[in-house]
């Protein structure tokens, strides 16, 4: 008789085909359309950024999971997607120890000093985008308009000026022919991106959804000449808001688990960047907004816990 | 058509394509049969027999311990060979009752037909029921006539047939609903008797087209009981899930279905409950669903309780490769077996050999707090962070953040992308708690 003993473990014994670094080679998918924008009209520039951060942020986790003796985990393409999303939040003009800086900073003290891969308690391309806006304020605030003059942003030139959009304008915004940041120009790019995120169910419509609809009907009640003057179609189209919408808000280390949490971080997010927006210093608000948003995430997850089926209201 | 669901809940590969078009057949033992005396939620059974004693066909062998218990009977007519611990398909080892087949097949005495259960009172069947040791057949194995004996101020309204099978790879309540809808029916029609003024409901996934073009035809007759489609998810036969998607009734956490007016029972139970009722049958035999990749020849075999696991494997023409792990039961919630050498009980609905690549298991890596397992729960619990507070032994935080009432279905481990040990890490904090609860009482 044969005395075969069979593997045994708990159940479920089967699994779903979906991984991390599945979710993460989506998230570089969708992040192409608006990448390839990016270079199309910053130029060999705008490449060498995103490549330059790319390679940095692998570099950094590498490095530190050697030095601390940790298990590698380049190789769920989180590090890949955190490079890439930095250069996107990066000038094209800015110079190259700039995304190498970010990078480090990005990786290892927002990510890997919390705990790597999902304990990081902030999106770390965000965070380092503000830490390097805060250190070099000038570099990173120089636009060059796609052909090559350095110009103000479109919400530079709506808070400084009474400007009102035209057709051009808007049609500028939508393809990416207009001074920005890498991967934030291009609205219609960034849509399409974030369509496929939805469709491959990598993100949830809440948080997008609530951010942009929030910032629409805010900036057209509070407008930037008295209320109800805002142009609020053109206002969702520029500035970071695409970009940070789908990709950085929906960070899921960094963003809330429960349903009704999503719900208040896409609508908190859309708060604060239309005030920052029209009342406050800087022209654009989405970072930080985003930033604030996710400090306020164990609070928002602890509080809006979902009651258990069957749970009646007491 | 309309179908009914639950909210949430996930959609796993069915992998019944393998047996839902075979028909049942009918396989007789080969070998001695094992009669564990638990086969049953409750008190174990107290054998009745001793070593050298014969034993007919129907006879019981094991006496139910205490109201939640149910007995057990001899499948063969034979002797009995031995009275011992046995291996059990739950892994441990069992006091058994080893019986050695003459193939004669002899009916006791005790197995009787009527001709008319109207005429039986409530308790008349209910007695019936309960010493033909009828149990839950979906698995679990709760005694038949505990479920039927609510307290009396409780109203039942619906009595729902659970014909969901939401389990991958399982087909046995399929060919059943196809084969035997009429005794299904007269099943439910016993229970109905006993609770006039509830409706009879047999809610079936809308995948399963035929068992429901089936019932239909066989309910025709029957103003008091309908049928419904659900829709095919996981875990729609969950007893709450299925009571809300059948009577739109929520149970509220540590309730009851008799609570909210409902009793639930699996397809095969119904059959059971007719053959126990009409024919005087013990429980003697069952469905099981032998599958997988790793088999020649998958089949919905009908086979005697007692029945070695391998006995049926060779009715499915045996190994084409080397299976990496067999189950006993379903893919989501069996369990897994490192031995052949189990009987058939009457929980078992399956015996399950997965190859290497169905019985994938990736390495565990750190959440990413994506929120599926979130998006999936059916009881709207967040089990990435009960994991957490399991893997740290904080078993206070496991409770206070409703642990105890996950049904360990174990859908947030299926669609986990990082393949994090969600419901294993649950299931186990669960089981401690419990154990201490019980330690401090």
């Amino acid at each position: 008789m044969s005395h075969t003993m069979y593997t045994i473990s708990t159940s479920p014994h089967i699994r779903s085909r979906t991984s991390t670094d599945r979710i993460m080679k989506d998230v570089i998918i969708a992040l192409l359309p608006a990448t390839i924008v990016g270079i199309y009209f910053f130029g060999i520039q705008a490449l060498l950024i995103i490549l330059l951060s790319i390679i940095s942020c692998i570099g950094a986790e590498a490095l530190f999971q050697k030095l601390a003796g940790r298990h590698s985990t380049i190789k769920d393409y989180s590090a890949v997607v955190t490079g890439l999303l930095l250069a996107m939040n990066l000038p094209a003009s800015v110079p190259f120890w700039m995304p190498i800086v970010g990078s480090f900073f990005a990786i290892i003290i927002v990510k890997q000093f919390f705990g790597g891969l999902g304990q990081n308690f902030m999106n770390p391309a965000l965070a380092a985008r503000a830490f390097l806006l805060a250190s070099y304020p000038v570099q990173m605030t120089t636009w060059i308009i796609p052909d090559g003059i350095s110009s103000a942003t479109p919400l530079g030139t709506l808070k400084e000026t009474f400007f009102i959009p035209g057709s051009a304008d808007y049609f500028n915004a939508l393809i990416g022919r207009i001074g920005g940041c890498i991967g934030e120009t291009s609205a219609l790019a960034l849509l399409l991106g974030g369509i496929y995120l939805l469709f491959r169910r990598v993100i949830h419509w809440r948080i997008p959804v609530t951010y942009i609809g929030t910032v629409f009907v805010l900036t057209w009640i509070l407008g930037r000449n008295g209320l109800f003057t805002g142009h609020p179609t053109y206002e969702i189209l520029i500035g970071g808001l695409m970009l940070g919408a789908f990709f950085m808000a929906t960070d899921y280390a960094s963003s809330p688990v429960t349903e009704t949490g999503q719900l208040l971080m896409g609508f908190g997010c859309g708060i604060l960047t239309s005030i920052i927006r029209i009342y406050g210093g800087y022209p654009e608000g989405v970072s930080y907004s985003i930033l604030l948003m996710n400090l306020a995430v164990p609070l928002i997850d602890r509080y809006t816990k979902p009651r258990i089926f069957g749970e009646v209201k007491s | 058509m309309k179908a009914f669901t639950f909210k949430r809940g996930v959609h796993p590969p069915h992998g019944k394509h393998y047996t839902q078009n075979k028909p049942i057949e009918y396989i007789l033992p080969k070998g001695v049969l094992v009669y564990p005396m638990i086969q049953h939620i409750g008190a174990p059974c107290e054998p009745i027999v001793k070593k050298g004693d014969t034993v007919l066909l129907g006879q019981k062998i094991g006496e139910q311990k205490g109201f939640v218990s149910s007995p057990v009977h001899s499948s063969v007519s034979g002797i009995v060979k031995d009275l011992c611990p046995m291996l059990h398909p739950n892994g441990s080892k069992v006091l058994s009752v080893v019986v050695e087949n003459d193939h004669k097949y002899q009916e006791h005495e005790s197995i009787r037909g009527i001709l008319d259960y109207r005429s039986l009172s409530k308790s008349e069947i209910i007695d019936k029921i309960k010493e033909a040791g009828v149990v839950g057949m979906g698995g679990a194995g709760f005694p038949t006539h505990v479920k039927l004996s609510p307290p009396e101020d409780k109203k039942i309204d619906y009595i729902i047939i659970n014909g969901a099978e939401c389990e991958p790879y399982l087909t046995s309540d399929h060919r059943v609903m196809i084969e035997e809808a009429e005794r299904v029916v007269e099943g439910l029609s016993i229970m109905l008797h006993i609770f006039p003024g509830a409706q009879g409901i047999i809610a079936i996934e809308n995948n399963k087209m035929d068992a429901y073009e089936a019932l239909n035809k066989a309910v025709r007759n029957h103003s008091t009981i309908k049928t419904i489609m659900l829709k095919p998810k996981y875990p729609q036969g969950a007893e709450k899930q299925l009571i809300y998607a059948a009577a739109k009734r929520k149970i509220p956490p540590g309730k009851l279905p008799s609570d909210v007016g409902c009793i639930v029972h699996n397809i095969d139970t119904a059959v059971a409950i007719q053959r126990a009722v009409m024919r005087g049958r013990p429980l003697m035999r069952r469905i099981v669903t032998v599958t997988g990749g790793a088999l020649r020849e998958p089949k919905n075999l009908k086979v005697r309780i007692g029945t070695s696991y391998r006995e049926l494997i060779e009715a499915a023409g045996g190994f084409i490769s080397e299976p990496a792990k067999i189950i006993s039961g379903g893919p989501m919630m069996g369990t897994a077996i490192f031995s052949l050498d189990i009987p058939v009980v009457k929980g078992t609905s399956a015996i399950l050999c997965l190859t290497k690549e169905e019985a994938f298991r990736p390495e565990e890596m750190n959440c990413i707090r994506c929120g599926k397992c979130v998006g999936v729960c059916p009881m709207n619990l967040l089990p990435l962070e009960l994991n957490g507070y399991a893997i740290r032994n904080e078993l206070k935080q496991v409770e206070k953040n409703n642990g105890l009432h996950c049904l360990e279905c174990g859908s947030c481990s299926f669609v986990c992308p990082s393949n994090r040990h969600l419901v294993q890490s649950i299931r186990t904090a669960k089981k401690q708690i419990l154990i201490n609860k019980r330690k401090n009482s």
